[in-house]
């Protein structure tokens, strides 16, 4: 090997290929499908595995890969492919293939469930890439079957998992914080650290989002298992205070409040969303009418640099967001976004009471705010995130 | 297949990666198991590095390429031995 540098290594995550000018399309989010093998208490996207209607409506093999073909033309790298389980495709394989071959890197969320040999063994010889990302939603049957509420789907998650390590496939597993689960904590890290790959802590979801397809009954069970305020700071500080500090920079770092402006993630640009039957979305959760984009009816170029760029410079002029959210110093630190306003309230801009108590508490907790405190009325909020950094 | 280069020879892309052109960076991403050091990583190639990759396209040999382009750099033989050990290029049959 020589010391020339004439090639030069990119890591994943490294996405600095292109220092003056990025491609208009860097990453695809596509949900495969909304459908699911489990029936997890508190997801936010499963419709029954065997939904014929969904099923019927979802795009075909034939209508991926074209999109793919014109994502990878777009400058695309990484697409993901996630649902509902994307597994319970029957061309997930197709789908797959066409997109490595395309030379774009492939995230893959399941459950597990669903993983054969087969599929594990293209993982090992076609590898995607990326860490297979697997749920994780219990230690033991009963935990794990009280939250996806299907029987047997403990041992399938099991003997999916087998096969990736079988075959040495990477993946990495994240648990959920729920009722069933909240006292699995402690065996849950100790079991992830022990598997292979293993690097830190695993990640939870904590907050979860309500169904953006705004199913109301569904909501309600999905409100209830919520991770309450206090408790979220009691989970974030269980291995000590790093949680914390970085609360603090990220606030530091995020400044103020934003006024008008929307969107405050995905502040370059570059990704894109699509739902299983070839509706463009910003992210794979806003689903208000005015942000989704038809395909069947234009053209990926036409949605990622006519459309969402316009999508991006929403502004709002609700009395409620330009008084609390515009104004809040905590904005960068609070989950609330238009995608989460729509599932919650069924516009772009409604303050979440959720995801402001939760910012609220992570302040206190951080010494940025006394208890009781509103943070939009501060006035010396950049003051405060310099002093306590 | 030997990792040192012959002169006489000619290579030419491997089928086990996927090159791409994005926004003039030449981008090598493998697409099967072994071509990287790690299974995450893709490629890129200076400039220099892309003339070269240019010439490697089963048509010339290593000595052709080396004297095409040896009035503007000193040593491209040393990227072919770097894709070479990667596996980027291989033997044209």
């Amino acid at each position: 090997m020589t010391g020339t540098a004439y090639v030069k290594k990119i890591r994943s995550g490294e996405a600095r290929l292109w220092p003056s000018r990025k491609p208009p399309l860097t990453r695809l989010d596509i949900e495969l499908t909304e459908r699911c093998n489990n029936d997890c208490i508190h997801c936010s996207v499963n419709r029954p595995a065997g939904d014929r209607e969904a099923r019927d409506r979802e795009w075909g093999a034939e209508s991926w890969k074209k999109l793919l073909d014109e994502a990878a033309a777009l400058g695309c790298l990484v697409v993901r492919l996630t649902g509902g389980e994307p597994l319970l495709r029957d061309d997930f394989e197709e789908i797959y293939i066409h997109a490595r071959r395309l030379g774009l890197r492939v995230m893959i969320f399941t459950n597990a469930a669903l993983m054969t040999p087969d599929l594990a063994r293209l993982l090992k010889d076609m590898p995607p890439l990326e860490a297979v990302e697997v749920s994780v939603y219990g230690m033991k049957e009963h935990t794990y079957e009280a939250v996806t509420r299907t029987p047997g789907s403990f041992d399938a998650f099991r003997r999916g998992l087998g096969f990736l390590r079988e075959h040495g496939v990477p993946f990495i597993v994240k648990g959920a914080v729920l009722p069933a689960t909240r006292g699995e904590m402690d065996e849950f890290e100790a079991w992830a650290g022990g598997l292979p790959g293993a690097a830190g802590l695993p990640s939870y979801a904590l907050l979860f989002d309500l169904r953006s397809r705004r199913d109301g009954r569904k909501n309600a069970l999905i409100s209830s298992l919520r991770t309450d305020a206090d408790e979220f700071v009691r989970v974030s500080r269980r291995h000590g205070e790093e949680a914390v500090g970085e609360w603090r920079d990220f606030c530091a770092r995020s400044g103020g409040g934003r006024g008008g402006r929307l969107f405050s993630c995905l502040p370059s640009g570059g990704s894109a969303a699509v739902d299983p039957y070839g509706r463009l979305q910003y992210c794979l959760s806003l689903r208000h009418p005015a942000t989704v984009y038809d395909l069947a009816a234009g053209s990926l170029r036409e949605a990622v640099t006519e459309f969402l760029p316009a999508v991006r410079d929403l502004r709002s002029a609700g009395r409620a967001y330009l008084e609390r959210c515009g104004r809040c110093f905590l904005k960068g630190l609070c989950e609330q976004c238009p995608a989460k306003s729509w599932a919650e309230h069924g516009t772009l801009d409604t303050p979440v009471e959720y995801f402001c108590g939760i910012a609220h508490a992570q302040a206190v907790a951080a010494g940025l705010l006394e208890p009781g405190e509103k943070a939009w009325t501060v006035t010396d909020g950049a003051v405060r995130t310099k002093r306590r950094r | 297949m030997s990792d040192k280069i012959d002169l006489g020879k000619v290579y030419a892309p491997s089928e086990d990666i996927v090159v791409r052109e994005i926004e003039g960076e030449v981008v090598i991403v493998p697409l099967v198991s072994g071509i990287g050091d790690m299974e995450d990583e893709l490629f890129t190639l200076n400039e220099t590095g892309r003339d070269i990759w240019n010439k490697i396209d089963g048509s010339r040999t290593v000595a052709a390429v080396v004297r095409e382009l040896a009035e503007e750099y000193d040593a491209p033989a040393g990227l072919l031995e770097e894709l070479l050990v990667r596996k980027m290029v291989v033997e044209k049959e």
